[in-house]
């Protein structure tokens, strides 16, 4: 058994060493410097933490809502909550981009967004996030949904019967103990968002220096032969996930060991 | 005061039929029976926790039945007290009195009354973590006695406690209901602390709640007592 588990930590850790080796300091700061790679690692940063933050804001209650009641249909918004986690992300970009562009009458959504509203959304920033945010909430609301199953629901039947609401007894008393478990599902969303290749290449496209976030500059450094600047955002990437992973592991929220 | 008028409820598999009794104003209840059999889904029906399926619960002459459970008035301990944890003593004593936006001082006024009549004024500042059993009890009591309830309802508050500290928190809660007039039903499976508490003692059976006469209750605490 434990000859099993070392051989899988001992291929992670051969993983990252075999990209440390490939790439020297140099050819890491080059690449680093490259004004396109620079702005996808703005970009990175910025819709990552939009996803995230658009992720709790819907998880938060979404989670509450699945732990805490029993109604109609509640299996089915359960269900339907988990498939962005099993669908291959491919079809989740492809499924967005026919959302975006199918056709109700004389009504399409995209051309709405972009003549009526003036906020294109397809093959723009915006579309990054959305992709992003699309995949990383369902592991949010997952992640939310166990913080509310793990506190205890007679606390907000004791301040619903000393005068609370249902809203302000999650409110005052539910939300006050789910700090961890947010903490935990915003950092969990933001690593997901961070991950997403596949619905951003397809939805978003990856134009440099306009939708190129650093999981598509792997793919265009590697498609165009620069197999040193792949590497080394490559290593970029696995830092900032090593980050995350340990403010994880501090919070020690249990949720993810 | 309380009044279960044919009162049906179901809870998964477990039902209760027609369960119908009546506790005074002021008076001290107690209700028994084995685990399993209802009664804290009879609490919680009381409370406005749980849905009834038909009947009627009255509480001070008014029909509470689809009331929510913030406007009847009452103040509940459940069995694990249900503590908030995010919150310092203090917190736990004023929220209903936030809840129902009384005046600051009015508030300050009250928990220390109340801090003072529970022995725990020592205690305000600290948070619940920590607290011991008897502590917490008080804390708790404390909780739903903040806002002048009306109804007092409290399910195995003395389970969980030693023998000193239980018979502590029991003189306690004889003294608080004495003083403040409220009515109490209580949930214990201990015979001799329904003896030593009760004004009226009932008894759930088989879905049905009976009140036991002074000889009945006289002879199930003896057979409860170790000697006997």
């Amino acid at each position: 058994m434990s000859g099993i588990s070392s051989c899988f930590i001992l291929l992670i850790v051969l993983l990252i060493a075999a990209d440390l080796m490939f790439t020297s300091f140099e050819d890491f700061r080059a690449a680093v410097m490259k004004p396109e790679i620079q702005s996808a690692f703005r970009l990175t940063i910025l819709s990552c933490t939009i996803a995230a933050l658009l992720s709790i804001w819907v998880a938060t209650p979404l989670g509450y809502l699945l732990s805490r009641y029993r109604f109609p249909g509640r299996l089915l918004i359960d269900t339907i909550v988990d498939i962005p986690i099993v669908l291959p992300p491919l079809v989740l970009g492809l499924s967005l981009l026919i959302l975006f562009h199918l056709p109700f009458g004389n009504w399409e959504l995209e051309a709405w967004l972009r003549d009526d509203v003036g906020f294109p959304v397809t093959y723009r920033w915006p579309a990054v996030i959305l992709a992003q945010f699309s995949v990383s909430c369902a592991f949010a609301v997952r992640t939310m949904r166990v913080t509310f199953d793990q506190i205890n629901p007679r606390a907000e039947d004791v301040a619903r019967t000393l005068g609370c609401t249902r809203g302000q007894a999650f409110l005052q008393i539910a939300l006050p103990q789910s700090w961890r478990g947010m903490i935990a599902a915003t950092t969990i969303a933001w690593a997901r968002a961070l991950g997403e290749f596949g619905p951003i290449l397809v939805f978003a496209g990856a134009t440099r220096m306009r939708t190129e976030v650093l999981s598509t500059t792997v793919f265009l450094e590697l498609s165009i032969g620069q197999l040193n600047a792949a590497v080394a955002v490559s290593l970029l990437m696995v830092a900032m996930a090593v980050v995350v992973l340990v403010v994880l592991r501090v919070l020690g929220t249990g949720l993810t060991s | 005061m309380i009044e279960f008028q044919k009162v049906c409820i179901r809870a998964g598999d477990f039902q209760l039929k027609d369960v119908s009794f009546e506790i005074g104003s002021g008076q001290y209840a107690v209700l028994m029976g084995r685990t399993g059999r209802g009664k804290t889904t009879i609490l919680e029906s009381l409370c406005g926790l749980r849905r009834v399926q038909s009947g009627k619960i009255m509480i001070r002459g008014m029909d509470v039945t689809d009331w929510p459970p913030g406007d009847r008035e009452i103040g509940y301990v459940p069995q694990d007290l249900a503590l908030f944890p995010t919150f310092s003593v203090a917190e736990h004593l004023k929220f209903a009195l936030h809840l129902r936006r009384f005046h600051a001082t009015q508030i300050e006024h009250r928990v220390s009354e109340l801090a003072e009549m529970l022995s725990i004024t020592h205690l305000l500042k600290r948070q619940i973590e920590g607290l011991s059993g008897g502590e917490s009890q008080r804390v708790a009591l404390g909780r739903a006695l903040s806002f002048r309830p009306t109804v007092l309802l409290l399910d195995e508050p003395l389970s969980a406690l030693d023998a000193e500290t239980r018979e502590e928190i029991q003189a306690l809660l004889r003294t608080l209901t004495d003083n403040t007039g409220v009515t109490t039903l209580h949930i214990t499976h201990n015979a001799a602390e329904a003896t030593a508490l009760a004004d009226r003692r009932f008894h759930i059976v088989d879905g049905q709640v009976t009140e036991e006469s002074v000889n009945q209750a006289e002879q199930a605490s003896r057979s409860d007592s170790p000697a006997g």
